[in-house]
């Protein structure tokens, strides 16, 4: 319960950062990527103070704990590959973030200001992500093990 | 339309999602992934999908109570429907193939330093910054 709830409260921080820093709000993404036009450089300290304070957190983290608070283990990502997949993902990835403004952490708090268009994004966001999972493995089998 | 230049709030608000980082990693030892998270509640749901759901409630409620309360929140979406539903579904696909998106490569893997999120984090800018000005200044959309 305890452990749950942490995660509410941890999703609402990240949700209230997303909302000041302007990342909740396409228009300010895309002018952030129109360096040729209204370009707005707000986003470059978003990702910067987020970034730097990730950095210092997890270094703190790592230093003072063998294991998380309420799991046996830290899950982290392990492939170390570059390869294809990942920067054509990637590509991809950018161009739909150019074309609609939106990512998925800006898009999910997004939600809770109640516009439609940004459920039109989301259900377009499952379906894409639901279709790739589709393409990758039949079924879902590999998702569900 | 031009959108003001906020350098405490977007440093302030950047700080906090820093800060949601590293508390998830020291209380659940997991990357705040955006698409991770949410591809975790669509069906066929991971086994931790209670956590992800809690997650992403906050993440819903935090700015909707925040604007509840009176506080301001900045938005405009400048593009179509037709637009956002293309993006999306472009952004679902490149976001799951390449395993991640701003939240988990842009911020925790980058954080850590790791080179496949590096890597990820330069494509996606470079391309996003290439599409905007397709899209605003060739086809002037």
């Amino acid at each position: 319960m305890l452990k749950t709830l942490s995660a509410g409260l941890i999703g609402a921080i990240f949700g209230l950062g997303i909302a000041l820093s302007g990342m909740i709000n396409p228009g300010k993404v895309l002018n952030f990527f129109d360096v040729f036009g209204t370009w707005d450089p707000s986003l470059i300290l978003v990702m910067g103070g987020a970034l730097v304070t990730a950095a210092i957190g997890y270094r703190l983290v790592f230093a003072r704990r063998e294991t998380p608070v309420f799991d046996a283990a830290f899950s982290l990502p392990t492939n170390r590959k570059i390869d294809g997949r990942l920067i054509g993902g990637s590509a991809a990835f950018g161009i739909g973030w150019g074309i609609a403004g939106f990512c998925p952490g800006g898009a999910i708090p997004a939600l809770g200001l109640g516009y439609v268009q940004t459920f039109i994004f989301v259900g377009a966001l499952v379906a894409g992500i639901a279709t790739a999972r589709w393409l990758n493995s039949p079924g879902g089998v590999r998702a569900r093990q | 339309m031009t959108t003001p230049f906020t350098p405490l709030l977007s440093l302030g608000g950047g700080f906090l999602i820093g800060l949601a980082a590293t508390l998830y990693m020291a209380l659940h030892g997991r990357i705040v992934g955006m698409t991770g998270i949410v591809g975790g509640i669509i069906p066929p749901v991971a086994a931790d999908w209670r956590l992800r759901l809690a997650f992403v409630i906050g993440a819903i409620v935090a700015p909707m109570a925040f604007a509840a309360l009176g506080g301001r929140i900045a938005f405009a979406v400048p593009v179509s429907s037709v637009m956002l539903a293309l993006g999306g579904f472009i952004v679902g696909i490149g976001a799951n193939l390449g395993s991640g998106c701003t939240s988990g490569h842009g911020v925790c893997g980058m954080a850590r330093l790791s080179p496949r999120s590096i890597a990820a984090t330069a494509t996606f800018m470079a391309a996003a910054f290439v599409t905007v000005f397709v899209v605003r200044h060739v086809v002037g959309l």
